[in-house]
């Protein structure tokens, strides 16, 4: 697959996570498009891994090292650590916040104070 | 057209679709079980670019953990369509707007870029995705960030306590 399908997806997946993020007004919903604007960040890096190593591969004769990569794998999975503690730390922080206004209404979210 | 073509555009389209259906759904509820359909089908591409290890780590941490979480959350406050909050027809479609804006500056920018323009991501076939090769990396290379996030992932733990317990 040409990597500009790759691009051009993850680019549209980032485009309706930010949408979300500016017409939504639950603070729960907000979250999961910034949830869903990693993902497509996940899915490019990943594809430009493969393209690395194809080019790689391509330059040395059909063999690339085994390594060629691997590191932007490797972020994806350090995206989705940090993601997991976000979301656990966040998700705290809404249901605090419900527990004090009784709702999720980042609108009535806008003040840290009461 | 190849079988992985095919898997390729359906993929594509359910990832799109389901996307736009957590945009649009009036019910928490609803978003996050679109929400789980578009992350199988971000697995699905990763299986689809032979990332094993990433296809399925995509599932157990977002899919079942990170969304039973949110379902949690969200049944605990019993959101549903009436305690839904809208906001006005004009800043929504402010909002539209601006992202198909965002979204035509990466196409067109994507269009112009000539260093990738004859790039193909390898699909099926490399054994970089695969859990021994990840592992031997992770460990060699990556110790230390791997060691900091386990200090993360406690720190986070004491956090969501702390912030969540009640006075």
């Amino acid at each position: 697959m040409p990597i500009q399908y790759y691009i051009i997806l993850a680019a549209a997946l980032f485009c309706i996570g930010v949408t979300g993020v500016l017409i939504r007004r639950n603070a729960i919903i907000i979250f999961m498009c910034v949830e869903l604007m990693l993902n497509s960040v996940n899915l490019l890096l990943v594809a430009f891994s493969k393209m690395h190593y194809a080019i790689s591969s391509a330059n040395n004769k059909g063999t690339a090292a085994i390594t060629t990569g691997t590191d932007a794998q490797l972020f994806v999975f350090f995206i989705m650590v940090v993601a997991a503690a976000e979301v656990s730390v966040g998700l705290a922080i809404i249901v605090m916040m419900y527990r004090n206004v009784h709702s999720t209404d980042v609108n009535f979210l806008n003040r840290l104070k009461n | 057209m190849t079988a992985t073509e095919i898997l390729f555009w359906f993929l594509s389209a359910l990832a799109l679709f389901s996307a736009l259906m957590v945009l649009v759904s009036k019910n928490p509820v609803h978003s996050v079980l679109w929400l789980i359909v578009v992350f199988f089908s971000i697995s699905g591409h990763y299986i689809l670019l032979n990332a094993q290890f990433l296809a399925i780590v995509n599932l157990i941490v977002y899919a079942g953990a990170i969304m039973v979480l949110f379902l949690f959350v969200i049944m605990l406050m019993n959101l549903n369509n009436s305690t839904e909050p809208q906001k006005n027809s004009l800043v929504k479609l402010a909002g539209v707007v601006a992202g198909c804006l965002l979204l035509t500056v990466f196409v067109s920018a994507v269009r112009s870029a000539q260093e990738i323009k004859d790039s193909q991501a390898l699909m099926n076939t490399g054994d970089i995705g695969l859990i021994e090769n990840l592992g031997k990396v992770l460990f060699r290379d990556y110790v230390i960030p791997f060691e900091l996030s386990s200090i993360l992932f406690l720190s986070a733990m004491v956090g969501a306590v702390v912030i969540g317990k009640k006075e």
